[in-house]
């Protein structure tokens, strides 16, 4: 296929984002061979277009200030002024990505093939791409004409982060960019409240998730955590039920968390609780459900009823100090 | 605020199990429950607080059969003034596309000030919404959290991004936006009020009404097509201890020390 | 008659004869009662329809029993005694009081009838009564003043301290008391040498022997300034009434006459509407105050103040944000003020009641367990009231989130996990020892039907208890069957949630089911299932819990129990407020666990039988989420540690899932234990 491939490339605070790595990754994967070429919108932009030149070998530089924070409204006439009919681009599957993707693909007159999380190579103009369904239950094989270009977005984590080969070259294209106008407005982030507790610090977590049952029983997970030594976080379902702070929610729409040793406490292991554990931790799951998905991913597994055995865990814990 | 809702009738995910059926062609439908999607039914509550408070009208509607007239009353019992059912069927087998070009159509029908949907639905695909805004060149914004009403020609609106943070911008009407969870706190809805709306006259749009050519919906006008569902051979995966709770624990804490768990 | 020296009727005040200001008085002071009880009779008007008038014979019965007798008065023993001392006291002095009236302007006069003898007894009957009630008054106010008992005491959110209030109609009856005695005292000092009679060291009594030697002009002024006192004070008292917690003098007769006969049910959503109707009603539930019945708004009139329902609610308990004292006091001073003696009622809409006097989780509290409705010394219902709060809050869409999750899987599957139909007889399999058990589901027919209802049929911990009733309904020889994936939840919590349309629904499918098994009897180990099929359900063969064919066969000698394989656990029995309080069935349950040689138990004394502390409560109430200090369940884990038990026997599933988690919570675990009854029948079951 010459389609020509694109990869977005996200950045915060002058680093480029760790989805970048995982495209440049996704898009070998997709199609071999070819080079996909990185393009980098912002204000001030210079470090983050010289980190993509490590990963793509080439990059387009939008350098606007109207572009200082992602505004997808911004973004999408842009790319469609500047990338070629029929290209294939690669996003993350993210909350830019849900804004920026579906109405791409319309207007590039391309298919939409989002929240792909592995790739069965290229058959004509039939991409062949993984995706999961039913919150993950299942999985489905999924076929995308691509004869027009495709617009895919790509699952956090499900490839791995691409090696960084330098020698990329960056253009710079920010004219292209110039008195851009869009009917939606940025105005501010408003960060997720601090807390008591910063858990993206920690080494040691210990994790709840619905399977604790009951918010009195968050108690038995307090006592685990302080005998540890270690600190408490949770899954969404705890913070939705307002047992804990958000702050100590671990996942995509949390806290993203790197600890050496995390204990999952009746958590499934959804992907999005997933997502926001990064580093390859040593992963113990303790679930009274054998066929928990976190069995999957986890390095240690435990089949119990918690209650019964976090106190028991907790003694022995106390004795071994 | 004249506002149109889309809705998607899908599988309970609460109360299912969802199974691949042997041929891998669908999953195994005989047992399942369905119901509207969560995320629409949250744009379906939005939708009617917002009217409660400006005053206007929340119509929803679905691309589907008679099942998916089902879900339309239950959010015409939750208080959406007026329901309207897509049916079609070349409508069928459509992919995200086709059901937006249908949405789209029926959209035009009207002056609607404002567009919802939920973020995503039971493939996961979020794209709706986002396909609908540009097909109406309308600007979109999506996993909305947060809507304020300011001077009737644009909203304030939040939306949640990674980390749990939340995005403020200000965006023309009319417009399109996603909605997520957790953004309101939907009514419930009984058996009573679903009687209650039992035999009000729900209008279907047929493809000529919508002025939808076959060419853009169906089956054979997807670009996008599932061949087959199927579950992934399982990883080598975690280690699995075994024993009572007792030697679980000791295990346990052996492994902890040796990792740096216990400090 | 006997000619005084002076009296009221005779009395001249600077040559205005006073027996016209006495027949004034009661002129106007009666005049105003009777405005005034019309105005407070207004709302009644407007409440729904509440069919009271029938089974006269057991209103008669309740009447003699709860207001006459004062039988729940005792419970709380000193407060309880003190006030049948008061109460008796007033019906005794009613007479003397009607005389003390015509005193003032019939010189001389006694009552028709109390001429002789009857008039000397009653005599003495009334300077003891006087004398008795002026004691327990001072104790009375003694203990409200200084003791301040805690159930008395007004959480802030409610207001100012109902103490002033108390004092004040203490002071009064003292002053009535103490009036009429001085009146007498006064006579009799004058009347010494006529020999009059009067019991000695009573109040009268204590006035003569005080008024001894005093001029009999003096005596005379005395007697008509106590005479007025009394009389002002009488007719002031009674036109007060009816502005205050002691509105119950005058309606708790009523109150208790036209009180709830029928234990368990739930009332219908309108008295008068068939459950076909029910369709086409505009409105659900109470929404506002007229959507109460006549009787609840009487219920509120008649409140007493007295906090022995909130005393007793779990909810209050563990500080969830109900006391049920205050949901009457509240609609008390609503009605008061909406409805009000003097003015006139605020025009416009009636306001809400939720988001009004109430707040939504107020009433979400509430468990159904009934310990108010126990207490209650004049008869007041409060779960119908809770009932109709919730179904008007279905109505309006106002469902907690925690909720709405669990009757959408009721409607959708009709359990509230939303677990697979075909699934719910899965535990038949694990019941062992051969037994195969018959199912509906599978074609079978039986005598007698055992109805799982959703918990014992879904809930792991619970299927053990359904497993163990199949083997011991086995061994006892009954030939049963159980529905299958076509029996649906009962539906009881649904309907005391107030979705009553899920409920009539769960109702239908599940009474054509029951019809399909031809099955003449019912047994049920859940009793949520035993109150719906045998109080909300009709045209269903008669029910019982499995506690009660249990203790028949043991009583029948065709269960013979093995002794304890450990004889050093003591036992305690916790009965759950729907086999106990809503069914009466407190001894069938005892009678088997005695039966276990060796088996040692105790009660909780003060928190047993139909004083039980609700477990935390069942049905929807496992998925609510209340904003609450503490379990239920851990509470009643450590009344059961505090009467010296480490083994809590219980009879319901429910139970067993809050007690079984609170032990847990409590930090109990390894020193108390939970055993259902029927499993620990099945473990002593002889070989």
């Amino acid at each position: 296929m010459n389609a020509k491939l694109f990869v977005f490339v996200s950045h915060r605070n002058g680093k480029a984002d760790d989805s970048a790595f995982e495209l440049a990754s996704a898009a070998k994967t997709m199609l071999p061979g070819s080079a996909a070429t990185a393009i980098v919108c912002g204000s001030g932009v210079d470090a983050v277009a010289t980190e993509a030149a490590q990963l793509f070998a080439e990059v387009w530089k939008f350098d606007q200030s109207a572009l200082a924070y992602p505004n997808a409204e911004l973004i999408r006439p842009l790319l469609l002024e500047v990338v070629p009919a029929g290209s294939v681009l690669l996003l993350a599957h993210d909350t830019f990505g849900f804004d920026l993707g579906p109405g791409l693909s319309v207007k590039l007159g391309a298919a939409y093939v989002p929240d792909v999380v592995g790739f069965d190579g290229l058959d004509g103009t039939a991409l062949k791409v993984v995706r999961q369904e039913f919150a993950g239950q299942v999985s489905a094989h999924v076929n995308a004409n691509v004869a027009n270009g495709a617009v895919v977005t790509v699952r956090s984590g499900a490839f791995k982060p691409s090696e960084v080969s330098p020698g990329g070259q960056v253009i710079d294209k920010s004219d292209e960019a110039a008195g851009l106008t869009a009917k939606r407005t940025f105005i501010e982030v408003i960060e997720a409240e601090a807390g008591d507790i910063d858990i993206t610090r920690e080494d040691v977590l210990v994790s709840v998730g619905r399977g604790i049952g009951d918010k009195e029983n968050i108690g038995l997970v307090e006592e685990l955590t302080d005998a540890m030594g270690a600190a408490m976080s949770c899954s969404r379902p705890i913070v939705d039920a307002k047992w804990l702070d958000k702050g100590r929610q671990v996942g995509t729409s949390g806290k993203t968390v790197k600890p050496k040793v995390y204990l999952a406490l009746g958590i499934s292991g959804s992907f999005q609780h997933l997502g926001g554990l990064k580093g390859n931790p040593f992963l113990v799951a303790v679930n009274k459900n054998p066929k928990a998905p976190i069995f999957q991913v986890a390095t240690v597994g435990i089949i119990a009823d918690l209650l019964e055995f976090l106190p028991v865990l907790t003694e022995k814990v106390q004795k071994a100090k | 605020m004249e506002i149109l809702v889309c809705v998607k009738r899908v599988p309970d995910s609460a109360e299912n199990e969802i199974s691949v059926a042997p041929n891998g062609a669908d999953i195994k439908r005989d047992d399942l429950v369905y119901s509207v999607n969560e995320w629409d039914n949250y744009a379906v509550e939005e939708a009617i607080q917002i009217v409660e408070r400006d005053g206007g009208k929340v119509t929803v509607i679905s691309v589907g059969d008679s099942d998916a007239e089902e879900i339309v009353r239950r959010e015409m019992a939750m208080g959406a003034e007026q329901g309207l059912l897509a049916t079609d069927a070349t409508f069928e087998g459509s992919d995200g596309l086709g059901i937006a070009t249908i949405l789209a159509a029926a959209a035009k029908k009207g002056s609607y000030d404002l567009i919802l949907t939920g973020a995503l639905a039971d493939d996961g695909a979020a794209q709706v919404g986002g396909m609908i805004a540009a097909l109406l060149d309308l600007p979109y914004a999506s996993v909305v959290n947060k809507i304020e009403t300011k001077d009737g020609k644009s909203l304030r609106i939040g939306r949640e991004i990674e980390g749990g943070a939340q995005e403020i911008n200000d965006i023309e009407l009319p417009c399109v936006l996603s909605i997520q969870t957790g953004i309101n706190e939907p009514r419930y809805v009984g058996i009573r009020g679903i009687r209650k709306v039992a035999s009000v006259e729900i209008p279907v749009l047929d493809a000529a009404a919508l002025g939808v050519t076959a060419g853009k919906v169906g089956a054979d006008s997807a670009n996008v097509k599932r061949v087959d569902y199927f579950v992934p051979v399982a990883g080598a995966g975690a280690e699995m201890l075994s024993g009572s709770n007792d030697e679980l624990a000791d295990k346990l804490v052996a492994l902890l020390k040796a990792k740096g768990g216990i400090k | 008659m006997i000619h005084e020296p002076f009296s009221p009727a005779t009395a001249t005040l600077a040559g205005f004869p006073l027996w016209i200001l006495f027949v004034l008085i009661p002129l106007v002071g009666i005049g105003c009662f009777a405005w005034i009880m019309a105005r407070r009779a207004a709302p009644l008007f407007k409440g729904a329809p509440d069919p009271r008038f029938d089974r006269i014979p057991e209103r008669i019965v309740m009447v003699l029993k709860l207001w006459l007798a004062q039988w729940r008065q005792p419970r709380y023993f000193l407060a309880g005694v003190l006030h049948i001392v008061v109460f008796f006291g007033f019906l005794v002095l009613g007479a003397r009081s009607t005389e003390m009236v015509v005193l003032g302007f019939v010189d001389g006069f006694r009552l028709p009838g109390f001429g002789g003898a009857l008039g000397e007894a009653y005599d003495v009957a009334k300077d003891v009564a006087s004398t008795l009630v002026l004691i327990a008054v001072v104790i009375l106010a003694i203990r409200r003043a200084f003791f301040k008992p805690a159930r008395y005491a007004v959480p802030e959110r409610y207001g100012k301290d109902h103490t002033p209030e108390a004092l004040f109609v203490l002071g009064m009856i003292g002053l009535l008391m103490l009036s009429e005695s001085a009146f007498e005292g006064s006579l009799l000092a004058a009347q010494r040498e006529a020999g009059h009679s009067v019991t000695a060291f009573t109040l009268a009594w204590a006035f003569q022997q005080m008024f001894a030697g005093v001029a009999t002009s003096t005596l005379a002024a005395v007697n008509l300034v106590a005479y007025v006192v009394h009389d002002l004070t009488f007719f002031f008292f009674l036109c007060f009434l009816p502005f205050g917690k002691h509105f119950h003098v005058i309606t708790s007769l009523f109150n208790v006459y036209f009180m709830r006969l029928q234990l368990g049910n739930v009332k219908p959503v309108v008295h008068g509407i068939t459950d076909a109707q029910l369709d086409d009603l505009k409105s659900f539930g109470v929404k506002k105050f007229e959507d109460f019945t006549w009787k609840h708004m009487l219920d509120f009139y008649s409140c007493v103040d007295c906090g022995r329902c909130s005393d007793h609610c779990p909810a209050n308990a563990v500080k969830r944000p109900l006391s049920p004292r205050f949901i009457s006091i509240k609609a008390r001073d609503y009605a008061f003020e909406h409805y009000p003696v003097f003015g006139k009622s605020p025009t416009g809409d009636a306001p809400n009641l939720i988001g009004g006097i109430y707040t939504e989780d107020e009433i979400w509290s509430c468990t159904t367990c009934g310990a108010c409705e126990e207490e209650c010394p004049v008869g007041i219902e409060y779960i119908d009231k809770m009932v109709d709060l919730r179904r008007g809050m279905v109505d309006e869409g106002m469902v907690p989130q925690s909720l709405q999750k669990p009757m959408s899987a009721l409607e959708k599957r009709g359990n509230p996990w939303g677990k697979l139909e075909k699934k719910r007889a899965e535990w038949t399999a694990g019941v062992g020892e051969g037994i195969e058990v018959k199912s509906v589901e599978k074609g079978d027919t039986a005598d007698t039907l055992y109805f799982v209802d959703s918990i014992s049929s879904y809930d792991d911990r619970s299927q053990k208890i359904a497993q163990a009733t199949a083997r011991v309904l086995a061994k006892g020889g009954i030939d049963f069957a159980v529905i299958g994936k076509d029996e649906k939840d009962s539906g009881h919590d649904v309907r005391r949630f107030g979705e009553e349309m899920l409920f009539q629904t769960l109702k239908e499918q599940n009474t054509e089911a029951i019809k399909a098994s031809e099955a003449k009897t019912i047994v049920v180990n859940d009793p949520h299932a035993l109150n719906a099929l045998r109080n909300d359900y009709k045209d269903v063969p008669p029910v019982q819990h499995v506690s009660e064919v249990v203790a028949l066969l043991i009583e029948g000698g065709k269960l013979k129990l093995n002794p304890l394989a450990d004889a050093t656990r003591t036992y305690t029995f916790h009965d759950p407020c729907y086999l106990g309080r809503h069914n009466g069935t407190y001894d069938p349950p005892r009678t088997a666990i005695d039966a276990i040689p060796g088996m040692k138990r105790v009660e909780m004394t003060g928190n047993c039988r139909d004083r039980s502390f609700c477990c935390g409560g069942g049905g929807l109430m496992l998925f609510y989420e209340p904003d609450e200090e503490q379990r239920m369940g851990v509470v009643r884990v450590n009344q059961a540690k505090d009467a010296g038990a480490d083994v809590i026997v219980t009879a319901c599933p429910f139970c067993m899932t809050n007690i079984e988690d609170a032990i847990k919570v409590a930090g109990l675990e390894g020193k108390m234990e939970v055993i259902d009854l029927v499993e620990l029948v099945d473990r002593q079951m002889q070989q």
